[in-house]
């Protein structure tokens, strides 16, 4: 039996449907992420799963327990870090950990070893107040508090939203440790690009899962012929293309234009009706999760 | 934002229509060994007037027992050959005063505007009235103190544990730390209680230093016993700490908690707690809405025992009243707590 | 080059002894869409608000839209338009009410309030949701809406806070289409934001650490400059050296 089994979990609050009959299960030691964007549904998952609500149909487990009847004893075999910051503004980072460890019963040293490693970076301001710290060691210390009572499965919703590309490049790198300590991870998060740092991940939208796979499984489904184009005048670039015949699509992409090829597609016909934009550049390029989630969201 | 326009509008009715600081409706109770006609002509004069309530005359071995249970705010004591005197004093010849008034103290406001009231309507000049004499029985002089200390108690227990525990474990909600606690598995039961232990202590502090004050200070005299006070004002701390409970159980902002405290709470016990204004006068509806604040039993009881000098057994119905509040309060938000999100 | 919009000169501000912004010196030309990032605690929101007229430089000068930032912070926030990802629309007013409420905010007669709101409505294909609460509209049109009423007074420069942050893949298209249409129709844009994803999308982009600027240039070149795969690389090449924290 895998650590996290969901099957056709649906919430619904008033007429919005937040869940709508999602399957899935983790592994355990398994790093998986929902991928989505704000409204997909999971925050609702979490809060499904660390049982602080009850689904409105489908069940659930987490180490064979049922979310519904065995819910006190998840309580105690779960970390959860929430969106929102939660820890004591005006409790110092030590009294912080030391207050959520004696919640779950237990002493800061019985697993300092499992914290260690985060703690330590945030220990230099052990006697600062928690709501005075930056985003990232926010972050650091909340895991550090759900880790505290070495839970077998942890959760963490979303938290690489609003702290930098360096705290948040150092937060997956803590995640990867702690996978490796055998702890399962899920893990949600609204960036694609974050995406490739899971085993495996699930694509949300509005209440639904629009696949799952491993990173590189996603990936490779998509069967599309894809190229990145670009010149100058990037909005009248993306105009263009988007007359030309065997264009299925054409939408901005970073520093490109992601271009969605059919068989009619001829490079050198684009080429050729588009020769009045400078600098134009056309090539074959690879597709990324994003690629994937539109055609998926399209479907 | 219903309630923000009703409230002013309520506000201006109740002080406007309703509630006054005139005193009226002031019991009075008469001895008189002989009721002879010009007795009864006084009496009839007293019981005629809008301000007063005639209760009945009562032997003079009842006047303590009616004045220390509040039945009644003045006692008026005859002399025995009260006409012959009237005579004396009509006559000019110098007299012992003839009727004396026993006014209970223990509300400064009722026991001035009674004596005020109580010459206006006696016959006779102001000279003659030199032939009453007044007597203040549980607060002599007049304290105004013995007035507003029990009123302060009243309040400030539910200030500091009802708003500060609402509002303290509310901010658990908003913060997002009450999502972490509630996924751990300590009961919300008992976080719940801990957060109300501090504030508990707290105003057993409190109630300590303004009981001392109050005695040592400003000489209220306590006569009823501190233990019953104590006892009962532990009943009140409670009380508010359930009530705080509720509303915290009820609201999810703090801003939220504390505009139901100051709207719901604060401005009722204000103004129909009797603090400021004398019940008695309250018009029937706003009356009978009173019984439903707690701070009006507990600050009618803490009246009666710290300056008439009733003792705990004496104030059994205001103290019932409390514990049956309490028992609903407490009931209802366990019963409302919930250790989930919804 | 064409018209500098934004022209920044040794920029400075100190609060007490500490130095939010270093020195900093930048131009940005109309039609750009200028990509301004900083890791937390870099002094990207005291430039920011300098930028917009919020606050004084203690030393250095710019000028915005051709308002001078220490003299002419009013005229700046007239000539101006912002939008946040966090705030942007009210909800219980319809899309109408939105765009006529930020007209009188911007002080646009009332003759001219009706044309402007007729042609952004035109524009966005939004006429038939003219009374259209906007807390019922799908996230893409609110977004797109919000871009609109930012220009409502049309404004040479658009400032955009995290404008894509939380958004689903397919609205995120249509909003950097519609930024891209707004550049090229001559509108300046000025991004700030914590994802370099957002970053790609940028003509140009300037990276402050501890106050200073450490990098400005395309996208492309920077990945160049930094021998990096993306954005993200580039940045974090960067901040990583970074001496203060928050």
């Amino acid at each position: 039996m895998d650590v996290i089994e969901v099957s056709g979990l649906s919430k619904s609050f008033g007429k919005v449907k937040a869940l709508d009959s999602v399957s899935f299960s983790v592994k355990r030691g398994e790093l998986f992420g929902l991928i989505g964007p704000d409204g997909a549904g999971k925050t609702t998952l979490f809060r499904l799963l660390t049982t602080l609500l009850n689904p409105g149909t489908g069940t659930a487990s987490i180490d064979g327990l049922d979310i519904i009847k065995d819910y006190l004893k998840i309580r105690s075999r779960v970390g959860y870090m929430p969106g929102r910051f939660s820890l004591y503004p005006d409790l110092t980072v030590e009294e912080n950990l030391i207050f959520f460890a004696s919640l779950f019963g237990v002493k800061v040293e019985d697993s300092y070893d499992l914290v260690a490693p985060i703690y330590k970076q945030i220990e230099p301001f052990r006697t600062r107040q928690a709501g005075k710290l930056s985003g990232g060691m926010k972050q650091k210390l909340a895991l550090s508090c759900a880790l505290i009572h070495h839970p077998s499965v942890l959760f963490l919703d979303e938290p690489t939203t609003g702290i930098d590309a360096v705290s948040r490049g150092e937060l997956w790198d803590m995640l990867q440790k702690l996978k490796e300590k055998g702890i399962t991870i899920l893990v949600s998060t609204p960036y694609m690009d974050e995406a490739s740092l899971c085993d495996r991940i699930a694509l949300c939208n509005e209440g639904r899962i629009l696949g799952i796979d491993s990173p590189q499984g996603i990936v490779e489904k998509f069967n599309l012929k894809l190229y990145a184009i670009r010149a100058d005048n990037m909005f009248t670039l993306l105009e263009a293309a988007r007359q030309v015949e065997g264009v299925a699509e054409c939408y901005p992409f970073g520093q490109t234009h992601h271009l969605i090829a059919d068989e009619k597609f001829d490079i050198h016909r684009f080429t050729e009706q588009l020769e009045a934009l400078s600098n134009l550049t056309i090539k074959p390029t690879k597709p990324a999760i994003e690629d994937v989630f539109i055609k998926l969201m399209k479907q | 934002m219903l309630i923000v326009m009703l409230i002013p509008v309520i506000l201006m009715v109740m002080f406007g229509f309703a509630i006054s600081t005139e005193v009226n409706n002031i019991n009075i109770a008469v001895v008189a060994p002989e009721r002879t006609g010009a007795v009864k002509d006084v009496v009839g004069r007293i019981a005629h007037n809008d301000y007063f309530t005639f209760y009945g005359y009562i032997d003079q071995d009842q006047i303590d027992k009616k004045l220390r249970s509040g039945k009644v705010s003045v006692v008026a004591v005859f002399a025995s050959n009260f006409d012959r005197r009237m005579e004396q004093i009509s006559a000019g010849l110098p007299s012992k005063p003839v009727i004396q008034f026993i006014v209970d103290a223990s509300n400064v406001n009722t026991a001035s505007a009674s004596i005020a009231y109580l010459q206006s309507i006696l016959p006779g000049t102001a000279s003659q009235q030199a032939m009453f004499e007044t007597r203040m029985l549980f607060n002599p002089q007049m304290k105004s103190a013995y007035n507003f200390v029990p009123g302060i108690m009243g309040l400030i227990f539910i200030l500091v544990c009802a708003i500060m525990t609402s509002v303290s474990i509310v901010r658990e909600k908003e913060v997002g730390t009450m999502e972490v606690l509630l996924v751990s598995p300590v009961r919300p039961v008992k976080i719940v209680f801990a957060k109300m232990i501090p504030y508990f202590v707290i105003s057993c502090v409190i109630l300590v230093m303004i009981l001392l004050l109050a005695h040592y200070l400003l000489d209220v005299p306590m006569s009823g016993g501190v233990w019953g006070i104590f006892s009962l004002s532990l009943l009140y701390l409670f009380l508010s700490l359930s009530l705080g409970l509720l509303i915290s159980t009820v609201t999810k902002t703090q801003v939220a908690a504390l505009l139901i405290s100051a709207m719901v709470m604060l401005v009722p016990v204000l103004l129909l707690s009797g603090i400021i204004f004398p019940i008695e006068n309250f018009p029937k509806f706003f009356e009978l809405l009173s019984n439903i604040i707690p701070a009006r039993w507990y600050i009618a009881a803490i009246r009666k025992m710290m300056i008439q000098g009733a003792a705990l057994a004496a104030v059994w119905k205001e103290g019932t009243v409390l514990l049956g509040m309490t028992a609903v309060f407490i009931g209802v938000s366990l019963k409302k707590f919930n250790d989930k999100l919804e | 080059m064409s018209k500098t919009v934004i022209s920044v000169r040794n920029l400075t501000k100190r609060f007490g002894n500490f130095t939010a912004v270093n020195n900093i010196s930048f131009d940005v030309y109309r039609g750009e869409i200028f990509g301004f990032l900083g890791a937390n605690g870099a002094g990207k929101t005291t430039a920011m608000r300098m930028l917009c007229g919020l606050s004084y430089p203690t030393s250095g000068s710019g000028t915005v839209a051709g308002f001078d930032i220490t003299r002419e912070g009013e005229m700046i926030k007239r000539h101006i338009g912002y939008m946040s990802q966090r705030f942007s629309l009210y909800n219980d007013l319809t899309v109408g009410e939105n765009i006529k409420l930020f007209a009188a905010i911007y002080g646009l007669s009332k003759q001219n309030t009706g044309k402007r709101t007729d042609e952004l409505l035109d524009r966005l294909n939004f006429s038939s949701e003219r009374n259209t609460l906007v807390g019922s509209l799908p996230l893409g049109w609110k977004q797109k809406l919000a871009f609109a009423i930012a220009t409502v007074h049309r404004p040479e420069v658009v400032f955009l806070d995290e404008p894509t942050s939380g958004v689903d893949p397919i609205t995120r298209r249509q909003f950097w289409e519609m930024i891209y249409e707004a550049a090229e129709g001559g509108t300046t844009i000025f991004v700030t934001t914590h994802y370099m994803d957002e970053a790609e999308y940028c003509s140009r982009v300037s990276i402050m650490v501890d106050g200073e600027v450490r990098a400005l240039d395309t996208p492309a070149r920077l990945q160049q400059q930094f021998a990096a795969e993306s954005m993200n690389e580039v940045f974090r090449t960067l901040a990583r050296d970074a001496e203060r924290g928050e």
